[in-house]
């Protein structure tokens, strides 16, 4: 009867695969973004180590090999922007864009967007501008004069799930995970944009809904 | 003939530098170079890990992603609920935070990663539950729990957990907190 019940649902996870990484956070999950630079793997949002701030890190172009990640570099056609809704109806009302120019990451807000919805205005002038850290190098830090921090550059994937595993019970070769498991995205890297931002600047009331988008400028 | 050639050659030399010239004066004022750019073409969106390939089927993978938030419950909530049944044969009842199929996907379908400014962020760690998403969270064994393991995280024990509880590299307690790339 359990085996039954196993069965089924693997089977039926198999269903969602159809073949190829399909289940991983975020990593190439839809055919327009598969392999671009639009690709999004994740999204962080979490108190920083100085409790006053929130950091947000959003991830691109993700499962990349040391060698891939080498000449692996931002895009200055595809923009990566952070939508922040701070009154619970999922409608951002502050956003965090980050535009790669000339080698140097612009991060402009948190700032009311121009319009809210798909379409992305850069508001203003860039808060803080960071040169991209090079592959090897120590990991470059821009400090705005209003406290906000910023890194862009590649780093070792921070998401971790024993994939393969995963695709072995979708094939019906194994019934469940391993004990221990292994770690599918071990060794890869991706492309990662790193914001600090002082809790003052997000006019919160406790709470906040955020969102990573990626849009091209044409 | 050849000279009007070579006469030609170096009067377009000419030209493009004189063009390449204002292009950077352009570049000079204003001092922001990307104030006011447009970014029209819909990309990639993500909220909460994991949304977007465990729930939504791969035809309308494209569309969730150029669905705005707002409208995303009502134009996701039935199909996610079809999806967490044929997860489970059909026999989801509750999950470890008591939601309902209806009630469980209503709050995934809305593709939003909720955050707390007051306290502890954590994807769930026991006693918080979405008040953020640390690096540190094993947000997949989350979703295997609420997704197979029933109303007390018992259900289908060979698939509440994959057993890969941490990163292959441990993670900065500073700024920018990942870890450096391999």
């Amino acid at each position: 009867m359990k085996k039954t019940k196993l069965i089924i649902a693997a089977v039926a996870v198999a269903l969602t695969l159809g073949g190829g990484i399909l289940l991983a956070s975020d990593h190439a999950d839809a055919p327009n973004v598969k392999g671009k630079s639009t690709d999004i793997t994740d999204l962080y949002v979490f108190q920083g180590a100085n409790t006053n701030n929130l950091v947000f890190v959003g991830n691109v172009q993700g499962l990349m090999s040391p060698t891939t990640t080498q000449t692996a570099s931002f895009d200055e056609n595809t923009e990566i922007e952070f939508k922040i809704d701070n009154t619970g109806d999922n409608v951002e009302d502050l956003v965090i864009q980050c535009v790669y120019k000339g080698g140097k990451m612009y991060i402009y807000g948190p700032v009311k967007p121009a319009q809210t919805g798909l379409t992305s205005t850069i508001v203003g002038t860039a808060a803080v501008v960071v040169p991209v850290t090079p592959y090897g190098s120590a990991p470059i830090i821009a400090t705005s004069k209003s406290g906000i921090m910023a890194f862009a550059g590649p780093r070792d994937d921070p998401f971790f799930f024993d994939l393969d595993q995963f695709h072995k019970i979708t094939g019906g070769t194994a019934t469940g995970f391993n004990n221990p498991g292994t770690d599918t995205f071990a060794g890869t890297n991706v492309l990662s944009v790193v914001v600090e931002v002082p809790k003052t600047l997000l006019n919160s009331t406790g709470k906040l809904g955020v969102w990573l988008r990626t849009a091209q400028n044409h | 003939m050849k000279k009007n050639i070579i006469y030609s050659i170096i009067g377009l030399c000419a030209l493009t530098f004189t063009l390449s010239a204002c292009h950077k004066d352009k570049n000079v004022t204003p001092a922001d170079p990307n104030t006011g750019e447009v970014f029209a073409v819909v990309g990639d969106q993500v909220g909460r890990p994991g949304i977007a390939t465990v729930f939504v089927a791969a035809a309308d993978r494209d569309n969730f992603n150029a669905t705005i938030p707002s409208v995303m419950g009502a134009a996701y909530q039935a199909k996610f609920q079809t999806q967490l049944q044929a997860y489970n044969g059909g026999a989801y009842t509750t999950n470890l935070l008591g939601l309902s199929a209806a009630a469980f996907t209503g709050v995934l379908a809305t593709d939003v990663l909720n955050v707390s400014t007051t306290g502890k962020t954590t994807y769930y760690d026991g006693t918080n539950v979405l008040t953020g998403r640390q690096l540190s969270d094993d947000v997949i064994d989350v979703s295997l729990i609420l997704v197979f393991g029933g109303p007390t995280a018992t259900a289908n024990p060979g698939l509440t957990s994959d057993h890969v509880d941490h990163n292959d590299k441990p993670f900065l307690t500073s700024f920018p907190y990942e870890a450096a790339p391999w």
